[in-house]
């Protein structure tokens, strides 16, 4: 089975983010720049199809020089091969721009199944897959808990999650895309001999010209979506505590708080 | 130049956001005197036809199959991006439900636009430009987006915008479309739906959550905020922190924060939870919070409106009994 991870770099999600003076982007000193959460649970999935019916994982990535070492985690969790689309003009660009990118890239690679997170947690925009499943014609599920692939290789039951806890039980046919959500496995960690290992694998830089883009169609320029003027939501200050010892009194002044004060209740 | 709305039923119930959406465009309307249409997916639907009418829609477009009936990406994605594609409009929302984040992607897609996801607010400039605010970084930051291709697109997140009062007397046109989709050419097939034993509200669209954390203990012990959830009423739900998930006393789907569910209720009751950066990046938007926690340093506390320092053990059965009573007297 030729399996295709997606996988973005992002910022830890504890970090803060600060704007830069203009309020045209973030500051990007200092971050410290993780695996996209949701990335490592398709990561994880990739690599278990792997074991379960062999073949090869490659994963993929969009992003600037820092994301080859987020390419090179993901090998030393058990990945063979890394993808990584990398040109100074892919700077900027939006969910439709990447996944065209990513599109063309695994065009030319053969694979079965394309998986991806169910959002990246920086822009949290949850569509890459969607346009990826365009580009390349072929059907996705998003926000899978659960995988399961027929007896055949031919096609997948996918348990997506739907609103208000509900289960989904979808069916459809390989080749396809599937975004991770974060039940879906337990991701594992890197082991010694996996990171050793990851060191000879192989990473296939891939510019603008590789992929026989123009510079105006991709990055900024190419964009449908133009995203400016970037603020911090107003600070949330710390309201009142409520003093008292016994249970009913508090209780009974936050309920007329609510009452009364927030009218919410 | 005509505000498209792509309105959403589920389980023959209309969906709150998609009121929302309506009477943002009222508003928008004023200002554009613009005709608005709103398109709804699914089987039978004349019935809500009166409703979308009566809040705000000019023009009703009922894109009805029995394939339709229940929901695939594949089937509706198809059934609107054509129907677009015959009527242009400049401007196209939806709502970013949980149906939302995996349709209005790939409608994007085959309308080969841009889609502004999840916003909190949407306007439109003198020279027809839709503005998009949407907070970014698990709502760390919150930025303005354009788009630079037609139709703009952009889903709105639940509960933000105000529903406006409808005009009972106002009539819309009802259009009813038959959308040329092939059984045999559906790929993604829903089998089956396993529903919760009661039907939970969906975190994102409730108006009261009461959450718990890891100070929870056990899955017993949820039975406490689903108490309080019930004696609040209507339109509340329970949520819960990334402790509490991953020590399994609840599912996933209830999890509240970066990596759970962004929610934005009236009213947010975090019980034993401590306030981390991931958790409040999922509340911190909720119109109220308030804290119930034994340590008086948690930080939940700088971001809560009302706190509580105490056992929540002791203080949520006195809590509910005194909702309890009061809703009982109304
Ligand atoms: C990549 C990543 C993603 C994450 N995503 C999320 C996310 O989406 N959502 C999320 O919630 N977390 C997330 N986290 C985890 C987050 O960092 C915290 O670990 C988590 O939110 C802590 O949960 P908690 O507040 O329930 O537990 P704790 O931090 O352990 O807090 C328990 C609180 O309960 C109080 N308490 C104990 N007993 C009582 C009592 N009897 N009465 C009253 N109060 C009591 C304690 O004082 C304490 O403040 C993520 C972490 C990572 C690394
Ligand atoms: N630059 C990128 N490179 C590779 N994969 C990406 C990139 N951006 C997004 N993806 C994939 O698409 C998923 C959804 O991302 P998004 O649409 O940005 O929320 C992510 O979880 C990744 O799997």
């Amino acid at each position: 089975m030729n399996i295709v991870v997606c996988i973005k770099q992002v910022p830890d999600t504890e970090t803060k983010i600060q704007i830069n003076s203009d309020g045209s982007g973030i500051v990007t000193e200092g971050i410290k720049y993780v695996v996209n959460p949701y990335d490592e649970y398709a990561l994880e999935e990739g690599v278990r199809l792997k074991e379960k019916f062999g073949g090869e994982v490659t994963v993929i990535s969009l992003g600037p020089e820092r994301a080859k070492e987020a390419i090179r985690n993901c090998l030393a969790v058990g990945a063979d091969k890394g993808i990584h689309l990398n040109d100074p003009s892919f700077e900027g660009s939006d969910s439709y721009v990447t996944a065209k990118i990513l599109a063309k890239a695994i065009s030319e690679i053969p694979f079965d199944i394309i998986l991806t997170g169910k959002q990246g947690v920086d822009f949290d925009n949850s569509q890459v897959f969607a346009y990826l499943a365009n580009f390349l014609n072929l059907p996705f599920v998003s926000v899978v808990m659960d995988l399961e692939l027929s007896s055949d290789l031919k096609s997948v039951t996918a348990k997506r999650e739907g609103e208000g806890g509900e289960k989904e039980m979808i069916q459809i046919p390989l080749p396809a895309i599937i975004a991770a959500q974060k039940d879906l496995n337990q991701p594992r960690y890197a082991s010694l001999p996996g990171i050793m290992k990851a060191k000879k694998k192989e990473i296939k830089n891939l510019t603008l010209s590789d992929l026989d883009f123009s510079a105006d169609e991709v990055g900024e320029k190419g964009s449908r979506v133009k995203v400016k003027n970037y603020s911090l939501p107003p600070e949330r200050k710390a309201g009142q505590i409520i003093q008292g010892e016994d249970p009913t009194e508090v209780c009974e002044i936050l309920v007329k708080l609510l009452r009364e004060e927030a009218k919410i209740i | 130049m005509s505000l498209w709305v792509i309105a959403e039923q589920k389980d023959g119930k209309l969906k709150k956001v998609s009121l929302e959406l309506l009477s943002l465009c009222k508003k928008l309307k004023e200002k554009f005197k613009e005709e608005i249409s709103c398109v709804l997916v699914g089987y039978n639907l004349e019935s809500f036809a009166q409703i979308l009418g009566e809040y705000g829609a000019d023009k009703i477009f009922l894109a009805e199959d029995e394939i339709l009936k229940s929901y695939s990406n594949d089937a509706y994605s198809k059934a609107i991006a054509d129907l677009v594609k015959e009527h242009n409009p400049k401007i196209l929302l939806g709502g970013a439900t949980a149906q939302g984040k995996d349709l209005l992607p790939l409608v994007s897609a085959k309308l080969n636009t841009g889609l502004a996801a999840d916003c909190v607010a949407v306007d439109i400039d003198e020279g027809g430009k839709l503005i998009c605010t949407r907070p970014m970084y698990a709502g760390k930051v919150k930025v303005t987006a354009t788009l630079e291709s037609f139709p703009q697109m952009a889903s709105l997140r639940p509960n933000v915008l105000e529903v406006l009062p409808p005009d009972k007397s106002k009539k819309a046109e009802v259009i009813k479309v038959k959308p040329e989709i092939d059984q045999d050419n559906l790929r993604v097939k829903l089998i089956e739906v396993k529903k919760e034993k009661k039907g939970k509200i969906d975190l994102t669209e409730a108006d009261v959550i009461v959450s718990g954390g890891r100070a929870m203990k056990s899955a017993e012990n949820f039975k406490l905020l689903e108490d309080l959830a019930e004696a609040l009423g209507e339109g509340t739900t329970v949520g819960a922190s990334r402790a509490a998930v991953d020590a399994g006393y609840v599912p996933h789907d209830i999890q509240v924060g970066q990596t759970g569910k962004v929610v934005n209720p009236n009213l947010y009751v975090a019980c034993g939870i401590s306030g981390a950066i991931q958790h409040l990046a999922g509340m911190i938007t909720s119109k109220c919070i308030v804290a119930i926690n034994k340590d008086p340093e948690a930080p939940i506390f700088q971001k809560a409106d009302y706190g509580i320092v105490g056992d929540l053990y002791k203080i949520l059965p006195v809590l509910t009994g005194i909702i309890k009573k009061l809703k009982a007297q109304e």
